[in-house]
């Protein structure tokens, strides 16, 4: 009774393979890559149109991983080194869903983030906040089979990033995310409610569609707090669906 | 009785009563300059482990509209094995298991990347008539707010190449960018994000 069984409702290709084809984003919804108010783009945004792709089986497939690539300790990014993460503790959970409401379960799912004072573990951070040994910010899960993952973690801080005068990034968990096929490959920033850096940050921002932008923001779940001990956000991630009629080829 | 009525709805929407509600897809933004901290995998470079008969390596320095190096870029790659099969349920030919397909390499302090693999068979395109050799390609980088896309053709499949419907749509002055050389123990391709020989990228 599961409704993720996939019939095969796609192209029928002239060697009769029979291939799902996936929607293509409604404009607006990703970041245009030329953002003036991001500085970095400005070197390194093509100049040229992108070219359009058939979607052939080499995209409407994708890299299946995640078998022995991660362990259940890998969710929870709050124990490292033999010791606990300084910070607010709390919980991220959700669900990975293509535009068609369908679960995409069994996925790996990637994040990282910054520790509790904003700094990375990476040699290039040396945003002056101490470096947290039990903190490397890295996690890393399946969805089960209804499409959820649930990671704990410490609730990440703000930090300067030199893009402009005082210019400093809202507290965020950065996703990455694979779906079933190379179409659907996202790497994405989760946000946290109301933060007060939200209308000061051009990366954010750069997503023209104002209700997309909003996806982005995670939602305080109480139900999902710990009593005593975590508070609770919940964050669903929405993958490009599948075109649900055949189409003809041109 | 809230609950029955709730039940009633949910029940005609898995009938396919009503036309499904889309959901809107989540936006992408930047991998940031810490993509270190989380993406790159010990094995992830390595499609095919070292020593594999008929392993290539796939070279390449990522550059931007200055043609400096981007120094903290990730590439990925996905492709075909040598039969030109996928290992994932959707290839209607039947999965081959055995070949991960995927690789994924950081950029280093010179802007390269190297990637391990065997070189992909053809793969049947769209009018059911053969792709030439492929492998697809995303590029992730801070000051990128989406990925990029492109393919790794090669430069001794000319004959396959020049039959290809994807390269066949390409500006034929462009298509260059999007060929693998020869190049010792493999091939060489560099991807250029902006500016003169600019790589061709696809919305796919």
């Amino acid at each position: 009774m599961t409704q993720t069984s996939d019939a095969p409702t796609g192209d029928v290709t002239g060697g009769g393979l029979v291939l799902p084809r996936y929607r293509r984003d409604e404009p607006g919804t990703h970041p245009p890559l030329l953002s003036p108010g991001y500085g970095s783009t400005a070197l390194r945004a093509p100049q040229q149109q992108p070219l359009l792709l058939p979607q052939t089986l080499t995209e409407i497939t994708g890299p299946v991983l995640g078998e022995g690539r991660v362990t259940a300790a890998d969710a929870d990014l709050t124990q490292y080194s033999g010791g606990t993460a300084q910070g607010q503790r709390i919980v991220v959970h959700g669900r990975v869903l293509d535009s068609d409401g369908r679960p995409v379960p069994n996925t790996l799912v990637e994040v990282w983030q910054a520790n509790a004072g904003g700094r990375y573990l990476h040699k290039w951070d040396q945003h002056d906040i101490p470096l947290d040994p039990h903190f490397s910010g890295v996690g890393r899960t399946m969805t089960d089979s209804l499409g959820r993952y649930r990671f704990v973690t410490i609730k990440p801080g703000a930090y300067p990033w030199r893009n402009h005068f005082n210019a400093w990034r809202p507290a965020h968990i950065h996703f990455s995310l694979f779906g079933r096929a190379f179409t659907q490959r996202l790497v994405t920033q989760m946000y946290f409610p109301d933060d007060p850096l939200f209308p000061y940050d051009p990366i954010f921002n750069s997503i023209p569609d104002a209700a997309a932008r909003q996806r982005l923001i995670a939602r305080f779940d109480l139900e999902n707090t710990v009593e005593e001990w975590a508070l609770g956000f919940e964050f669903d991630i929405v993958l490009r669906g599948r075109e649900a009629t055949p189409m003809e080829e041109s | 009785m809230t609950e029955e009525i709730d039940i009633l709805a949910g029940d005609e929407i898995l009938a396919g009563a009503v036309v499904p509600q889309q959901l809107g897809v989540t936006p992408s933004q930047t991998v940031g300059p810490y993509l270190a901290v989380g993406l790159p995998w010990p094995d992830g470079p390595f499609v095919v482990a070292e020593g594999t008969p008929g392993a290539i390596w796939l070279r390449g320095r990522v550059t931007d509209g200055n043609g400096d190096s981007v120094i903290d870029g990730l590439v990925e790659t996905w492709q075909a094995d040598p039969d030109g099969r996928f290992d994932h349920p959707d290839d209607p030919r039947g999965a081959v298991s055995g070949f991960r397909g995927f690789g994924r390499c950081p950029t280093d302090d010179a802007g390269e990347y190297a990637i391990l693999t065997r070189k992909p068979g053809p793969v049947p395109g769209p009018d059911g008539a053969p792709q030439a050799p492929h492998v697809d390609v995303s590029v992730l980088a801070r000051g990128l707010l989406h990925r990029v896309v492109t393919r790794i053709y090669f430069a001794d499949e000319a004959a396959a190449n020049a039959a290809d419907p994807v390269l066949n749509d390409v500006p034929e002055q462009r298509r260059a960018t999007l060929i693998a050389t020869p190049d010792g123990d493999g091939y060489r391709f560099d991807i250029r994000l902006r500016g003169d020989g600019e790589t061709v990228f696809f919305d796919v």
